[in-house]
């Protein structure tokens, strides 16, 4: 064994040294690289974009009660060094001498906010600025409507409870303001937590809930949560940002299949380099085991040294590669770095694991069968040139290696939907790149009769090896592809994802409007010179029966299937779908039907286990509305409309008292608008959700540059397929060249036969790839980030002449010393 | 003729090669019987087709007989399992081919040091380059073969094939690629080492000077022993 050792390494200094080994070696550090970088990076970006995220919840994790929070609860806390701050918060009415009005308390103490900023101003929409901690004791913040609702003004005095208060400044934004309970919000009045004690306003009986916030290292903060929430009581819950804010939830989701599927098609692509690299380098290495063998290497000894190369092969490139792949995160990280505001943690080591993992995994799968059939190379083959040779492209050779590189993929994916679709996806696009190249060829050669002599040489050589050309195609057409998805698609794409929040997405939204303000308020927007937003009704009811079953908080498992039963759902009535809807299951209902129908969304159906044909309950204004559920929908959270859970067909809901809602945007200069709009409507409640816009959109940015960044490693990955493909002919071309020019073929000849053929390979592989870069990017755009998708005419064009004057163009400088070199010379470099 | 069996290195009887083509069994060679002693020299002649090679092939147990028996240095060859013969080869046989068969990513040296290596022979450097000296290419070291004249290849075999001390050398039409100035230096070369080291040589070629050099030929047709001659030379 040590012998096999020593010897393996040997032959491994020697055939890097004579450059066997280069493309092998790049296609597996690229593949290694563009994991780790990934991997390195993907939860380092991940934490950085939910502390980002986190600044809307004002914290990382909040636990909400309806109970005083128990001070053990702060001390555990503390042990996981985390820090921490209560708050309650309560509904109460606030007096002035002339008005009261119902108001949302919240008392905080220091050091809220934990993540974010609250923001104050002294004069009502005058510029704000950032607030230096919480309101002084004796002191509250307000919101700006209650200036009109109450009639006072910054400075005043107000009673809250049993104490007098100074209205210190109107407080203009909060985080976690949008969260939770969005459309129920009385106006919030924000004091110091020491001074609820004066107010008397708490009692046994009050409905307050209390909330812990929590802030720390992100590892820490997760244990803390995976300890503490299997001991949570009844009327306890865990709130992370993912549950507070759908939008955002979506976003992130993206941005993480986004970054996923850069790194499954690098290492997709660098697998397929893999493969293709080594398969050259086991014909090359059939005369060396036959020498080998006859000068009495055993089957054994041959099969460990080739391996034993292989694995050291694997660890130097693998290991080249997580350095490649640590380096290039740190570029990653710079470009997301920004949105965190506190240190990244420190990579861990799995990234190089799991990195060395793929590279070892991709490079056995691929070379372990040929190298099986190495050893069985006949020692005769010295005598005899002809024996041995291995079936170059069957089945047992690369099936381990699809296997293996599948199961990669869904592992990498770490979500078997994405690495279902991409393993799918792949799967259609081999299929069908050698189908069509199949057919393109058939019909290329019913027409070479036609062609310039050099074209019907070209063509010729094609046909004459259908399967080695086909196998061409698919490699280049992969190659070409993933050019494609990269440049034009990916566009689109990132396009799309930007495009579904846009420009004039509501920033501000509108709610507790009167039935009988919904005239004079778009009257109002019209003389204001604005387009009258659409209104949307809202009555609240509790669901309490699905299908003929009562449904209770305690009758599901799920924590947010208990919190949608505890609380009053949002529900509306429409005549048609809202644009950005989409029908999953079901019919919409028509304007003939008279029959009462709900349309609920897709994942409200999901949590609750709500089917179409199911009968709902709804208890409003203590009167049980049923009606049948005849379509289920998705709906784009991040697309900032008002949306709502549970629509009803018109007739249903009308009768019930309700109030309407809207979004709205509205441009900077614009805001005096709402001063005006609140003067003259003061019952309006304005929330102002720009912030959360804002991060949304940050998070777009940053992820579709992040995304970008990754993908060059799969443009790499890509141009090294073709790469290897063109390399793996190249003995066989120059064998055949020779003879052409020994039989007295002119070097132009030859060149014009070597790029119609180059040429023709590529259009023909730019074309399929074309189809299969629109397939699959109708299908990535649909299915997995439901996203709109627009087919390109662009890419068949760009596929077809691109692929063939690139391909063409690899082809003649990879084939070159072919041409240059005087013919016995270029024999002996085979 | 030595009649004591301890002298004859390889003993052949009764061997057969039969191989099914398309056109039905077609037989190579054909109830084969001979004995070669140590430290001879023989050739084995014959027009193409008439198994020469077959019978070298299967002589280094690199191919298996459909019938009879060989034996290699007192060893019963196919009785061996494939590994064994191999191990028997790196002990006791040398091999030089028509084309050479260098592995193009080593050096003269590393495909000289290449049997020493796998025998698991430890510094097999200096013992590879006098090796290479000895057959005059001790300024070529570090070429590759690609580098290096048919002959210089040839003599690098050759020097490959010497280095192990084999007990018998197979050459399987040696001067078949070279120029004859070239074939005669090479032929030179291995004749003067075959009588430095007391090997055995078996040759097969359709060259009858070179064959004439040898102790003894055999003329083989149609995959049949049809003649033994003692060469006038010696």
């Amino acid at each position: 064994m040590a012998a096999s050792i020593r010897m393996s390494w040997r032959m491994l200094r020697r055939d890097w040294r004579a450059g066997e080994l280069t493309v092998l070696s790049l296609a597996l550090v690229i593949a290694v690289g563009s994991v780790t970088s990934v991997g390195f990076f993907t939860d380092r970006v991940r934490l950085a974009l939910e502390n980002q995220a986190n600044t809307l919840l004002g914290a990382d994790l909040v636990m909400i009660s309806d109970q005083a929070i128990a001070d053990d609860l702060r001390v555990d806390a503390e042990r996981f060094l985390l820090k921490s701050a209560t708050s309650i918060e309560f509904p109460s009415m606030m007096m002035t001498a002339e008005r009261n009005q119902l108001v949302s308390i919240k008392a905080v103490e220091s050091p809220y906010p934990l993540r974010g900023e609250l923001r104050i101003s002294q004069q009502r929409f005058a510029p704000d600025r950032v607030a230096a901690g919480v309101p002084e004791a004796g002191s509250i913040w307000i919101d700006i409507q209650l200036l009109d609702l109450l009639g006072v003004n910054v400075n005043d005095v107000v009673k809250v409870g049993e104490a007098d208060f100074k209205i210190a400044a109107i407080l203009t934004n909060e985080p976690a303001r949008a969260s939770g309970q969005l459309f129920s919000l009385a106006p919030r009045v924000m004091l110091n937590l020491a001074d609820i004690a004066s107010t008397e306003l708490i009692t046994a009986a009050s409905r307050v809930r209390h909330r812990m916030m929590l802030a720390g290292e992100i590892t820490a903060v997760a244990n803390f949560r995976a300890m503490i929430e299997p001991k949570l009581k009844p009327g306890q819950r865990m709130e992370g940002i993912e549950e507070a804010r759908p939008e955002v939830r979506s976003a992130l989701e993206r941005a993480r299949r986004f970054l996923g599927l850069a790194a499954m098609v690098s290492v997709l692509l660098a697998g397929v380099a893999v493969a293709t690299s080594s398969q050259r380098f086991i014909r090359r290495h059939l005369d060396s085991c036959a020498v080998m063998r006859c000068v009495g290497g055993t089957q054994q000894q041959i099969l460990s040294i080739f391996m034993l190369q292989m694995l050291w092969l694997g660890l130097i490139a693998g290991s080249v590669g997580c350095l490649l792949g640590f380096g290039a995160q740190f570029v990653l990280v710079g470009i997301i770095g920004s949105l965190a505001d506190f240190a990244l943690p420190a990579p861990s080591l799995l990234p190089v694991l799991v990195g060395l993992l793929t590279g070892l995994v991709t490079q056995f799968g691929f070379t372990l069968p040929p190298l099986l059939q190495l050893k069985n190379v006949p020692s005769l083959r010295v005598l005899r040139r002809d024996l041995g040779a291995l079936p170059t492209r069957s089945i047992s050779t690369y099936g381990l290696g699809f296997v293996v590189l599948s199961a990669l993929i869904v592992w990498q994916a770490g979500d078997f939907k994405l690495g279902f679709y991409v393993l799918g996806g792949l799967i259609v696009a081999l299929l069908l790149l050698a189908g069509v190249a199949f057919l393109l060829l058939r019909i290329l050669g019913a027409f070479r009769a036609h062609l310039f002599v050099e074209w019907r040489f070209g063509v010729t050589n094609l046909m004459r090896r259908p399967m080695s050309s086909v196998a061409q195609v698919i490699a280049f057409g992969l190659g070409i592809m993933v050019l494609l998805l990269f440049s034009v698609i990916r566009d689109d794409l990132l396009d799309e994802w930007g495009n579904s929040l846009p420009d004039d997405a509501p920033n501000r939204f509108l709610i507790n409007i009167q039935p009988d303000q919904v005239e004079p308020l778009s009257h109002f927007f019209s003389e204001q010179g604005l387009k009258a937003p659409t209104l949307y009704p809202m009555i609240r009811g509790r669901l309490i029966e699905i299908g003929g079953k009562v449904v209770q908080p305690e009758s599901y498992e799920n924590p947010r299937a208990q919190r949608l039963l505890e609380r009053q759902f949002n529900l509306s009535w429409a005549a048609q779908m809202q644009v950005d809807n989409q029908l999953i299951m079901g019919e919409w209902w028509s304007a003939s039907e008279s029959e009462g129908q709900f349309s609920v969304e897709e994942g409200l159906a999901k949590t609750l286990a709500i089917e179409t044909g199911d009968t709902l309950v709804f208890l409003i204004d203590e009167q049980r509305v049923t009606a049948r559920v005849s379509n289920i929908r998705s709906v784009e959270w991040d697309s900032f409309r008002p949306n709502f859970f549970v629509i009803a067909s018109p007739g249903v809901l009308e009768s019930y008292s309700s109030s309407y809602m809207s979004g709205l945007y509205l441009p900077e200069s614009e805001y005096l608008v709402l001063d005006k709009m609140v003067r003259q409507f003061p019952n309006i409640t304005v929330i102002d959700i720009a912030a959360v816009m804002t991060q949304v959109r940050i998070i777009i940015e940053r992820v579709t540059l992040a995304v970008e960044y990754v993908f060059l490693f799969t443009l790499i990955a890509g141009l090294l397929v073709m790469y290897a493909a063109i390399y793996s002919t190249l003995d066989e071309r120059i064998r055949e060249s020779v003879i052409l020019r020994t039989l007295g073929a002119g070097r132009r000849r030859l060149l014009n036969g070597v790029i119609a053929e180059f040429v023709t390979l590529g259009a023909l592989a730019g074309m399929v790839a074309a189809t299969a870069a629109s397939l699959l990017g109708y299908i990535l755009a649909v299915y997995l980030f439901q996203l709109e998708y627009q087919f390109n005419g662009w890419v068949w064009l760009t596929g077809i002449i691109g692929g063939g004057a690139g391909i063409g163009l690899a082809g003649v400088l990879g084939t070159r010393k072919v041409l240059n070199y005087p013919p016995l010379l270029a024999l002996r470099e085979v | 003729m030595v009649e004591n069996i301890s002298r004859s290195i390889v003993r052949v009887q009764g061997l057969c090669k039969r191989v099914v083509s398309p056109e039905g069994e077609l037989v190579l060679l054909d109830d084969l019987s001979l004995e070669i002693d140590a430290g001879e020299a023989v050739a084995i002649v014959g027009a193409s087709g008439s198994g020469k090679s077959t019978l070298l092939g299967i002589l280094a147990g690199l191919d298996v007989p459909s019938d009879g028996q060989v034996w290699l240095d007192g060893n019963d060859l196919f009785k061996l399992d494939e590994d064994g013969r191999a191990t028997l080869r790196q002990s006791s046989v040398g091999f030089v081919f028509q084309s050479f068969q260098l592995l193009p990513n080593l050096t003269a040296l590393e495909n000289v040091m290449l049997p020493l290596e796998l025998g698991g022979v430890e510094n097999v450097e200096s013992q590879a380059s006098k090796m290479l000296a000895r057959v005059g290419l001790a300024e070529r070291l570090h070429h590759y073969p690609k580098q290096l004249s048919g002959g210089e290849q040839q003599r690098v075999a050759i020097a490959r094939a010497f280095v192990v001390k084999p007990k018998i050398l197979f050459a399987d039409e040696p001067t078949g690629n070279l120029d004859s100035a070239t074939g005669e230096r090479v032929i030179e070369l291995l004749f003067e080492l075959n009588r430095e080291q007391g090997a055995t040589i078996v040759l097969v070629t359709h060259d009858e000077a070179l064959a004439r050099r040898c102790n003894r030929l055999f003329r083989l047709d149609a995959g049949r022993l049809v003649a033994v001659e003692r060469s006038v030379a010696e």
